[in-house]
């Protein structure tokens, strides 16, 4: 990815570029405003001002990950500048566009955005630095290879002179990057793997308006939403003369499968919207229930063509001659992404131009939606990234996008903020998918797990978002913790079916490492327990040939004194789990009471990130994932019934609050460095199948099917 | 017409007496700070206060506001100062996403007016505030902090 490309000329530029499957533009710009505007750049990720205030670019969105601080420390640990004079500032769709994506990709998810981005972030602060210490030893007349920075300051060794950044900015902003940079060795950060303040802690807490319910325009209109409650049916008809003359009432908007009410306030077009009749078409999918998607998905447990996606050795030999076999099946739900901002986007439409404010997991997506869904080239839009109020996944589809773009039309010139009330959001998510899954294993007279078959039967997500990766019905993707399990066993068959309802899926925090490990550790449990093995020593031999996932499980095994006596009546259960380029492991501590009262005593996660850039930040990320996999777990489930989702908010969909928050969770950071891998989803993985695991070491019962809450199980919260 | 001070400041509002206080603090006086999660005071991102009483204000008629007193965030730092509990929320890192953040600050703030030393189950039983990003155990640490620099200095005797 280029760091350098910054134009040698301030003139009038061409620049050709092209986004996404093979479009081609051509535009003239004047770059000289893009830059001056601004301060002097010193590549296309840095601008120094005179003061010496460092903005540091971001392309990706900040979701409450901390990416808006990781990403410039990775900057500024080259750059050599003073931290605290660091500020940021959110890149724009249409400027990288427009800059042959001098910034590079915006999407934010998979946990990817330092470990993609690290390496041409950290070469962009090595380079400028390069050109601010030429540029001091220009002025002085001196070498530059006997010069440093440190602290955005210039220091000329041999005389001891000094020079600020601020003060040789704009003379480096002439000087052409250099062809190649040397990066630091990790034990030479200063920086990085310390845990710098986050830049984004004032603004969060002064109730600046940084999100996109925020944004606020002059003559802007609010628009309410109702969709099609049944997946993939359509609007009939709706009587929007109802509503003449009602307090605020701008216009109604149909679209294919919604209606919109556009009002001068967001309450009096939700208002409106609750007293419009509307007739739906519900389509071929309105008596679906929870009971007849579950029956569908489990079909593919029994189905005798569904394709084998790995088969090592002979499983049905070793089930013919094992010493023992077990058998057991999983369950796992839809779950809701439920972030606290609800969907949102602010658009306006002005003849064949759009700009777009949105809390997007994916500006360019965003800002490619947008252009669709008006119809106009790609170079009349831009889009304006503001702060997300949770993302998890939900926030990289575009629908919300499309629907306020379609709106923004029908009041053209006019800015429309379109906000889902809670219950839309509860009702028109992109899943979590359900999931079931069968397991057979074998083990011998010494207990050792000879043989492993998995039949997975479940939602694919690939299906609607990338169907080109699913090669004879396999999708990998959906796979994740099976297809690539870390256990050596002697004979191991993969077998998956697809089953997709009209329920649409999507990514949620972890993907399919939130259910398939919980049904991966938890059977691996029940083998170790067949085998009379502790847990922790069924898993070690056959980690033998997946050292970090051995060392991270090792971690977190001796952080909470595995092997020591616990008090009277409470009980460990642990779990390993990679995902995103990281290794985590877990192990629980609970108590249950006989009326199976859940009291987690302790929570230990150990990850391996390879490196770890703001510890701080890490140790955040764990605690997340502890509430919101717990809240999965304990509680998490969505339902049908009529074809249409049941939950409607947060009363119904219980979210964890801070009586329920385990008092003990311990972070154990693992860095075994020479790899960037994520951390805002990996601690979850293990979560769930560690504390189901504790849960059957305390009581002899076995978790096979999520929510703990419909097998019976709560945990103590205040009244 | 509907008059209510808000974050010190007198305004005249013409809406229906039945629109929520959160919706008029943000669509009509553009006051961004308290936010809209739930609307049925489930989650508590839009806690603001009522004559020094933390209220869920979606769930608030301005009716009910009229002729009083609202404290947004907004309004907490007085003079240029952030209030104790933001400085504490600031040195223990609490917000991630930070959507919540106006409300557990609101709330927290009325806990500690109420009660200067709150143990962790009055913390439990007073911060009912969902925050989907896990902050709580650093939202916990956060209010004995700020509850801790609140204590008047003693002189010695």
């Amino acid at each position: 990815m280029p760091f350098s490309h910054r134009p040698s000329r301030r003139d009038f530029l061409r620049v050709s570029t092209a986004l996404g499957a093979g479009l081609a533009l051509e535009l003239k710009f004047p770059s000289a405003l893009a830059a001056e505007a601004r301060g002097p750049e010193i590549t296309a990720w840095i601008v120094i001002r005179p003061n010496d205030e460092v903005i540091i670019r971001v392309a990706r969105s900040e979701m409450g990950q901390g990416s808006s601080t990781g990403l410039p420390m990775l900057v500024a640990e080259e750059l050599e500048c003073d931290w605290r004079k660091v500020k940021t500032e959110f890149v724009s769709s249409a400027e990288n566009l427009r800059r042959n994506r001098v910034w590079g990709s915006m999407a934010t998810g998979g946990s990817q955005s330092i470990r993609s981005s690290q390496e041409y972030l950290r070469k962009a602060g090595a380079a400028a630095r390069e050109m601010l210490i030429a540029a001091a030893a220009q002025r002085w007349k001196v070498e530059a290879s006997d010069c440093d920075a440190e602290n955005s300051t210039i220091i000329h060794r041999p005389s001891g002179r000094k020079v600020r950044f601020g003060q040789v900015a704009q003379a480096a902003s002439k000087l052409e990057p250099p062809a190649e940079v040397k990066l630091k060795d990790p034990k030479d950060w200063n920086l990085l793997g310390r845990s710098a303040r986050r830049l984004d802690m004032k603004d969060k807490v002064t109730g600046k308006p940084l999100f996109g319910v925020d944004v606020q325009l002059p003559g802007m209109l609010h628009a309410a939403i109702a969709q099609c409650p049944v997946f993939r049916g359509k609007l009939k008809t709706v009587a929007d003369e109802q509503l003449l003359g009602l307090r605020g009432l701008v216009k109604v908007v149909k679209l294919e499968d919604a209606v919109a009410v556009v009002a001068d306030s967001w309450w009096r077009a939700q208002k409106m919207l609750k007293l419009l009749p509307i007739e739906w078409d519900f389509g071929e999918n309105g008596s679906a229930t929870t009971a007849s998607i579950r029956e569908f998905v489990r079909f593919g447990l029994e189905d005798s063509s569904a394709p084998v996606a790995r088969d090592d050795g002979n499983v049905e030999a070793a089930f013919s001659t094992a010493y023992k076999v077990v058998e057991a099946e999983y369950f796992a739900p839809f779950l809701n992404h439920a972030p606290l901002e609800p969907m949102n986007c602010t658009a306006l439409v002005k003849g064949d131009r759009v700009e777009v404010w949105a809390p997007t997991q994916n500006a360019e997506a965003t800002h490619a939606a947008a252009a669709a869904a008006a119809g106009v080239p790609l170079e009349n839009v831009e889009v304006h990234l503001t702060y997300l109020g949770g993302g998890f996944g939900r926030r990289g589809f575009q629908d919300y996008t499309r629907q306020a773009v379609a709106i923004a039309r029908a009041v053209e010139g006019r800015p429309v903020k379109l906000l889902w009330s809670r219950e839309e959001d509860m009702q028109h998510d992109f899943y979590r998918p359900m999931t079931l899954m069968r397991f057979k294993g074998a083990l011998d007279r010494e207990g050792r797990l000879t043989a492993l078959r998995v039949r997975d039967a479940s939602h694919s997500i690939m299906a609607s978002v990338r169907p080109q990766e699913i090669k004879d019905g396999v999708d990998r993707h959906a796979l994740g913790g099976l297809i690539d399990l870390p256990y050596s066993i002697p004979s191991l068959r993969i077998e998956f079916a697809m089953r997709n309802s009209h329920v649409p899926v999507g990514f949620m925090r972890t993907v399919f490492h939130s259910q398939n490990p919980f049904m991966r550790e938890c059977f691996i449990d029940e083998l170790a327990a067949a085998a009379g093995k502790d847990p922790v020593e069924f898993r070690r031999p056959m980690l033998a040939a997946s050292p970090k996932n051995l060392a991270v499980l090792e971690a977190a095994a001796k952080a909470s004194g595995w092997s020591s006596p616990l008090p009277e009546g409470v009980h460990r259960g642990v779990a390993v789990q990679d995902s995103h380029g990281s290794y985590a492991a877990a192990v629980f501590e609970v108590a249950v009471s006989a009326g199976g009262e859940i009291d987690i005593r302790r929570v230990v996660v150990a990850v391996d990130p390879g490196h770890v850039v703001n510890p701080d930040s890490a140790e955040a990320q764990i605690q997340s994932c502890v509430a919101y996999g717990l809240t999965s777990a304990l509680w998490g489930e969505i339902t049908l019934k009529d074809g249409r989702v049941e939950q409607k908010n947060f009363d119904d969909y219980r979210i964890m609050r801070i009586a329920e928050m385990p008092r003990r969770i311990e972070a154990v950071l693992v860095p075994s460095g020479g790899f960037w891998g994520g951390m805002g989803e990996t601690p979850l993985a293990p979560l769930a199948p560690a504390l189901c695991n504790a849960v059957f070491a305390a009581t002899g019962k076995r978790i096979r099917a999520l929510p703990l809450k419909s097998q019976g199980f709560s945990v103590a919260s205040i009244a | 017409m509907i008059e209510l001070t808000v974050n010190g400041r007198k305004h005249n509002v013409d809406v229906e007496p039945e629109m929520p206080l959160l919706w008029v603090l943000r669509d009509v006086l553009d006051v961004k700070g308290p936010k809209y999660g739930c609307g049925i005071a489930q989650c508590g991102a839009c806690t603001v206060h009522l004559n020094g009483e933390p209220v869920r204000s979606c769930s608030v008629p301005v009716s009910a506001a009229a002729g009083q007193k609202v404290l947004t965030i907004e309004g907490l730092a007085q003079r240029g100062q952030l209030h104790p509990v933001q400085k504490a929320w600031i040195d223990n890192e609490v917000p991630q996403c930070g959507y919540c953040q106006s409300g557990q600050i609101m709330a927290a703030v009325a806990l500690l007016a109420r009660n200067p030393n709150p143990s962790d189950k009055d913390i439990d039983a007073a911060m009912t505030n969902i925050c989907r990003c896990g902050t709580y155990a650093r939202i916990r640490t956060a209010i004995h902090a700020a509850a801790k620099s609140a204590k008047p200095a003693r002189a010695k005797a």
